[in-house]
């Protein structure tokens, strides 16, 4: 595998869960697509890493534990949403706002 | 030869199952596929000769992060197998979007000239460890705070005591202009 197929399958990767947040409407769903482009800013780091040196797998495992953190509370908050409203689906936040 | 073809199988299995995550209409298999895509990119770490990075994406991601997952979608899914619309809506709006990111980001990689020098081996375990703790200590204990002020925070959020016994599917809007402003 060289380099640049590995950065253009993170991108595709990266594409995939732009449109996946930007369609879907359920709470853990949108989650779901943020955790599919973080893996391939993953992908991207330990990429260079191996092919062109540098620190990208310690960068890696950095990325890993803010991701964890963020599902953490990601979820904490679905389960919020879902105790006061009976629903996850984010269209009732957006109703909220206004 | 052996190691390439199976970063290639690799790689068309995460694609695959990425976009089973975002095309799925059912949530529990769409955490089911994110699972597959993120055991493949462990297999993606093991061909690029980082077998730690592959050992911890398989304990965290595809351990812990996908059964919260799943944890999520069981506790607040509504008996109707957790089945969700998907806004076809904004679809095209959408493919617009993330078509309109991979050209520039993809043509960017084309064009770059990504030659360079020859790497030096990737470091071993051992030496990942060494780096943690010696050059990155500082960044280490700073994402261990992080880590403990994600878990209060779960916590706090949780526990946050409901103003009513429920306040049902009658909107966000009327909720919280009865609620008034959340604490």
């Amino acid at each position: 595998m060289m380099l640049r197929e590995l950065l253009l399958l993170a991108t595709v990767l990266f594409s995939i869960g732009i449109y996946g947040v930007l369609t879907r409407r359920h709470a853990v769903a949108l989650l779901l697509s943020i955790e599919l482009m973080a893996n391939a800013a993953n992908i991207a780091f330990v990429a260079f890493a191996t092919l062109r040196g540098g620190p990208g797998e310690v960068l890696v495992l950095f990325a890993l534990a803010i991701t964890v953190s963020e599902v953490a509370v990601g979820l904490a908050l679905v389960m919020l949403l879902y105790r006061r409203y009976g629903d996850t689906v984010l269209d009732l936040a957006r109703e909220a706002r206004r | 030869m052996t190691a390439s073809l199976g970063g290639a199988l690799a790689a068309a299995v995460v694609l695959a199952a990425a976009i089973l995550v975002v095309a799925s209409r059912n949530l529990v298999r769409a955490v089911l596929w994110l699972a597959l895509a993120l055991l493949g990119t462990a297999a993606l770490y093991a061909v690029l000769d980082a077998p730690f990075l592959a050992g911890v994406q398989v304990l965290t991601y595809v351990g812990g992060v996908v059964t919260l997952m799943i944890f999520g979608v069981m506790v607040t899914g509504r008996h109707t197998g957790a089945v969700v619309e998907v806004d076809r809506s904004g679809s095209v709006r959408a493919l617009l979007v993330s078509f309109g990111f991979l050209a520039l980001v993809g043509g960017a990689i084309l064009r770059t000239d990504l030659g360079g020098p020859t790497p030096p081996p990737p470091p071993t375990t051992a030496e990942l460890a060494r780096s943690l703790l010696d050059e990155y200590l500082l960044a280490f204990e700073v994402t261990s705070v992080l880590l403990l002020a994600a878990v209060i925070g779960a916590v706090v959020l949780a526990r946050r005591r409901d103003p009513g016994p429920t306040a049902g599917r009658r909107g966000m809007a009327a909720a919280l202009a009865e609620e008034g402003p959340v604490r």
